[in-house]
């Protein structure tokens, strides 16, 4: 054993990324390609009558324009998921490369393709287009009231899924005497991902193929959908994904591959670069769920539930992308996080008017956390109990076992952070302390738990393939499809192979690049997986390429490969320790013997059954100025128990990043529409509120590792974790500090200005 | 890439000039911070540049022999906080303008085209109208003063005549003399934003710091352009330090204001927000003036 696993490691990608050095798709992208840019509709809902190009094309430097009437006409669905060979579970298909049927402010109706940025914007600008409009919608509830507008056929009244989870009798265990109700109603945003590098691909075509470079977190999922989208063999598309500017589930989509690699066959194959700006990606690529949540429950004044129930409404936004999958998994957590023996629950996800709604980190648990961890703070407070121990009353016990996904709470992960965080803030003083306030300015402190599950088994298919090639050194390269978006999974990759393979940890370089004409296949970033998915390929592919190298060991050593080890880089007995040689020794004779030359080599794909969960929270303190209507954020903590920590540095670095999405999310993240026209008013990042370094305080990581015994690392979840809590746990502590329950966020001055005045205090 | 038809250096002030009356469609750049953007956003696509950033003459902070401050046009917002004369003598201003945007855009962005592009909510815009600047402006003609309070049209327009441009800000002397200011930019976050509502209020106290002598309250986004508050003003104005003072200071306010209601803030909102922020300003100016409340 090298020992690398545990250690914080520089990223291997560290000196590059900082120098510059790393290259991105726009570094990649040769200056000559051709520039493509999209015509988007300008209104919510209706039907494209005609287009009129002929301006546009006089333009000097337009080398073609394509409409929503040229466009092959094969459905797509975009969603990164892998793919199913039951139709059942196949995702809806409902895109095509533009669209004549426009159901959002910005869907795709016409292309432009240029010799450069300034004629295909002068083009966009030039061209006319007449519309039919329809009358549009943008909530949920009210997409699905009688006579709304209909999106899509197939599915009345916008429901694109409503699925329900039912246990014991709610009905009947209201009914118990003395029970106390507590309801509410908890509303969370539309909000963006706003990864630093907007979404770009370029595509052309060699040797009758397609090829396309791009920013995605998903470069095998890409292939399958764009040989969909265009009808054409999967085989005949190879997708490529560099460095990417982070993606955080919007990338988790096909975007606008399919476009590009359709406008490549346009022009004769030539480069064809799509570079989406800001203002699109607000509105034209994938935007976080909003989430109205309504939940009733039923307490005994011990402080024990007998009945909950709760229902939610998902906008999906346009098209079904992602679809259902945010909502269900939202659902998933309310009667696990505080099991009770009478429960229901119904979600539902609604077709409505506004942008396209998909993957955002944490896969609906944000919202499903900010209302539920709101509501538990409710609850307590109707009980006069103290919310921290109303929750350790209720919250999932050791030992719980869930029978879907068999997860099982092996340890008592929540308690163990809970008192981390607890520690951390000095929560029970300030709490006490606190509650004395009485001035415009007061202080409070709140907390948040949250459910998580690593990867997407057993609701869809989870493999990992992973392949190792030695060099004449002893170094290996390691190549896998799971991708580096960021958070640093090609150093944990190296660690976890180092481990295992019992090489130094610098001799493991890593193929950062995924190329599907040449990486394994493998299913891309997503749904917290990497560690824990990527894990399981990587240790069965080392140890294969182990006893590869210990075989070929025993022809130059005639020591028994049983009896023989590798560490450290050298191959050594067993019994006694002594290094027999050098793993770069055997490497370089392998390859060049004149005897029995070989390649030493491994690859292998692991299917992953089964799931692990991946507990913590967060606790908060904030300092409100009443007459302001101001949150100033003092302190916050995250505690996790993602398992053992492969690179602790990366794992901290994880938990600020999703540390910070979460106090946009809790205080100021809000993408907003005209109800008028449906036109999107703030999409760009003056008016989106994304929270900056001057609005964090310094933000804090902490965890609790349990090794994880379904893992082949120990390790699980934490990619998405961190971005789950902190915005409930800042909206308690505003609760605390004022004694005003706010159930919608973003917590933003308008907000707390009309919420003040209801309350009394201004 | 930007959509620019052409772009003129000019050499000189009067080089300018010219270059403005010779192709009266062009538009002024001078930091390019609000001028590419609108590019970009196609506004100004295709648009005809005459650059005025070359003009060193326009740059820095000067005291003239009778005591009057003058402001380059294009000095940077980071250059007038980093002004000693400006430290010295209006500070709020210098912390105003350390409240535009980010520090690239501070290093970047002029006081002239903070000015003349007439937005309510520039940074610079309220402290200016309360320290009652005149705008230097020269054209074919020569120079041109315009006291800052007229020099705001209406929203996005300023007086700017054909040929003209702004060549300085002044503050006289009896303006800054005695007198310290504090300047409140409520936003929606703490950087990287502009003002939901602006307020800049400055005091010069009686010796005995008992006293009002003199108060002068501006706001940005209380209505389409900077506007003074001469209620406010009245109601302070010789009146002793005191709670009732500023509270009253405070309430009067909101008769001289015209805040609208907007996607960004209700009017309602705004109108909390200039009550509120200008009892803050006000204290705060007392204290730093050495008053006690």
């Amino acid at each position: 054993m090298s020992g690398t696993v545990g250690k914080s490691e520089k990223r291997v990608d560290a000196f590059d990324k900082v120098t510059g050095r790393a290259r991105y798709t726009d570094d990649l992208c040769p200056k000559d390609a051709l520039v493509a840019k999209v015509l988007h509709s300008t209104i919510a809902n209706g039907v494209v009558k005609k287009i009129d190009t002929s301006a546009a094309e006089q333009i000097e430097g337009v080398v073609k324009i394509v409409t929503c009437f040229d466009v092959p006409q094969y459905k797509f669905p975009t969603a990164g998921h892998p793919w199913s060979t039951d139709p059942h579970h196949q995702d809806v298909a409902d895109r095509l490369l533009l669209t004549s049927r426009v159901r959002f402010y910005g869907d795709d109706v016409a292309a432009v393709v240029a010799e450069n940025e300034v004629a295909a914007a002068q083009a966009l600008r030039a061209i006319r287009v007449e519309y039919e409009e329809y009358p549009f919608v943008l909530d949920a509830e009210k997409a699905m009231e009688p006579g709304a507008p209909q999106l899509h056929e197939n599915y009345p009244n916008n429901i694109l899924a409503h699925t329900s989870i039912v246990k014991g009798d709610y009905e009947a265990a209201i009914q118990e005497p003395g029970l106390i109700r507590v309801e509410g109603w908890y509303d969370t945003p539309t909000v963006q991902h706003c990864h630093i590098e907007n979404h770009i691909c370029f595509a052309e075509m060699e040797g009758g193929r397609i090829v396309i470079t791009s920013s995605t977190q998903i470069p095998h999922i890409v292939r399958r959908i764009v040989g969909q989208a265009l009808g054409i063999p999967w085989g005949n598309v190879r997708v490529i994904k560099p460095y990417i500017g982070g993606g955080f589930g919007n990338k988790q989509d096909a975007l606008y591959e399919p476009l590009c690699a359709y406008l490549t066959t346009q022009v004769g194959g030539r480069r064809v670069k799509l570079d989406v700006s800001r203002e699109e990606t607000f509105v034209s690529n994938r935007v976080r769920h909003a989430i109205r949540t309504h939940i009733i429950s039923y307490v005994r004044p011990d402080g024990t539930f007998a009945a909950r129930k709760m229902e939610c409404f998902s906008n999906q936004g346009a098209y079904a992308s992602h679809g259902h999958g945010i909502a269900a998994k939202g659902m998933g957590a309310f009667p696990q996080l505080y099991p009770c023996d009478n429960v229901q629950c119904d979600a539902y996800t609604v077709f409505t008017n506004r942008p396209v709604a998909g993957a955002m980190r944490g896969y609906g648990i944000p919202q499903a956390m900010f209302a539920g961890e709101s509501h538990i703070e409710d609850v307590a407070r109707a009980l006069n109990m103290d919310p921290l121990q109303f929750r350790r009353k209720n919250m999932m016990p050791v030992g719980y076992v869930d029978g879907f996904s068999k997860n099982e709470n092996y340890f008592d992960s929540l308690n163990q952070c809970i008192e981390k965080g607890m520690e951390y803030l000095d929560y029970e003083r300030k709490m006490a302390e606190y509650a004395k306030e009485t001035g415009p300015v007061r202080h409070g402190v709140g907390m948040a738990i949250f459910w998580y599950n690593t990867a997407v088994w057993p609701i869809s298919l989870e493999s990992s393939s992973c392949r190792m090639v030695l060099n004449q050194d002893g170094s290996i390269q390691l190549q896998m499809g799971e991708t580096e978006i960021g958070q640093g999974a090609d150093t944990a990759f190296a660690q976890m192979a180092a481990e295992t393979l019992g090489i130094p940890f610098r001799n493991v370089h890593v193929v950062s690049a995924q190329d599907t004409d040449i990486t394994p296949f493998g299913l891309g970033a997503y749904a917290s997986r990497q560690t824990y998915i990527g894990g399981f390929a990587i240790k069965q592919t080392a140890l294969m390429m182990k006893e590869r190298i210990l075989k070929y060991a025993y022809e130059l050593t005639r020591m028994a490969p049983f009896e023989m080890d590798i560490v450290e880089g050298n191959i050594i007995r067993k019994n006694d320790g002594r290094v027999l040689m050098s793993l770069g020794e055997l490497a370089t004779e392998a390859l060049y013997s004149l005897s029995h030359s070989e390649h030493i080599t491994a690859e292998s794909t692991y299917q992953i059954k089964t799931n692990a969960y991946s507990f913590g929270c967060s606790f908060a303190e904030v300092e409100v100025d009443i007459p302001l209507c101001k949150v100033k954020l003092l302190n916050i903590v995250n505690v996790h128990d993602c398992g053992r920590l492969i690179n602790p540095a990366l794992a901290e670095a994880q938990v600020h990043g999703g540390m910070s999405m979460a106090i946009g999310y809790g205080l100021s993240e809000q993408l907003l529409f005209d109800e008028k026209t449906g036109k999107p008013l703030n999409n760009n990042l003056l008016d989106y509120k994304l929270s900056t370094m001057m609005d964090h305080p310094d933000i804090a990581a902490r965890f609790v590792e349990n090794y994880e015994p379904t893992s082949a690392y120990g390790t699980k979840a934490l990619g998405e974790p961190p971005a789950c809590p902190g915005a409930p746990a800042i909206r308690n502590a505003i609760l605390n500090a004022t004694g005003v329950a706010i159930n919608c966020a973003p917590i933003t001055p308008h907000v707390l200005f009309a919420r003040f005045k209801e309350e009394g205090l201004l | 890439m930007y959509d620019i038809k052409a772009l003129y250096e000019a050499e000189s002030v009067a080089h300018a000039t010219e270059l403005l009356l010779a192709h009266p469609e062009a538009k002024v750049i001078a930091g390019g911070s609000d001028v590419l953007i609108q590019m970009r956003e196609g506004r100004l696509a295709g648009a005809t540049l005459v650059s005025i950033y070359g003009l060193d003459e326009l740059r820095g902070v000067t005291m003239e022999a009778d005591g009057t401050i003058r402001i380059g046009s294009l000095t940077s917002f980071s250059h007038i906080t980093k002004s000693p004369i400006i430290e010295e003598h209006i500070r709020v201003l210098g912390e105003a303008v350390d409240m535009v945007g980010g520090p690239q855009i501070r290093n970047i962005g002029t006081i002239g085209g903070n000015t003349c592009n007439g937005v309510t909510s520039a940074d610079s815009a309220s402290t200016l109208v309360a320290y009652d600047a005149i705008v230097e402006l020269t054209g074919a003609e020569g120079k041109r003063l315009v006291p800052i309070r007229e020099f705001y049209i209406k929203a996005g327009k300023v007086d700017l005549r054909p040929g003209e441009i702004e060549t300085a800000i002044l503050i006289p002397r009896e303006s800054y003399e005695g007198c310290k200011g504090h300047y409140i930019k409520y936003a929606m976050r703490n950087a990287m934003d502009i003002a939901t509502c602006g307020c800049s209020a400055n005091v010069k106290l009686s010796a005995d710091k008992k006293t009002i002598e003199r108060a002068r309250l501006a706001y940005g986004v209380a209505g389409p352009v900077p506007m003074r508050a001469p209620s406010a003003e009245a109601a302070a104005n010789g009146k002793p330090i005191s709670a009732e003072t500023v509270e009253a200071f405070a309430k009067a306010a909101l008769d001289d204001v015209n805040p609208r209601t907007s996607w960004r803030a209700t009017k309602e909102f705004r109108l909390h927000l200039v009550e509120e922020l200008a009892r803050r300003a006000l204290s705060e100016a007392i204290r730093l003036s050495g008053g006690e409340l």
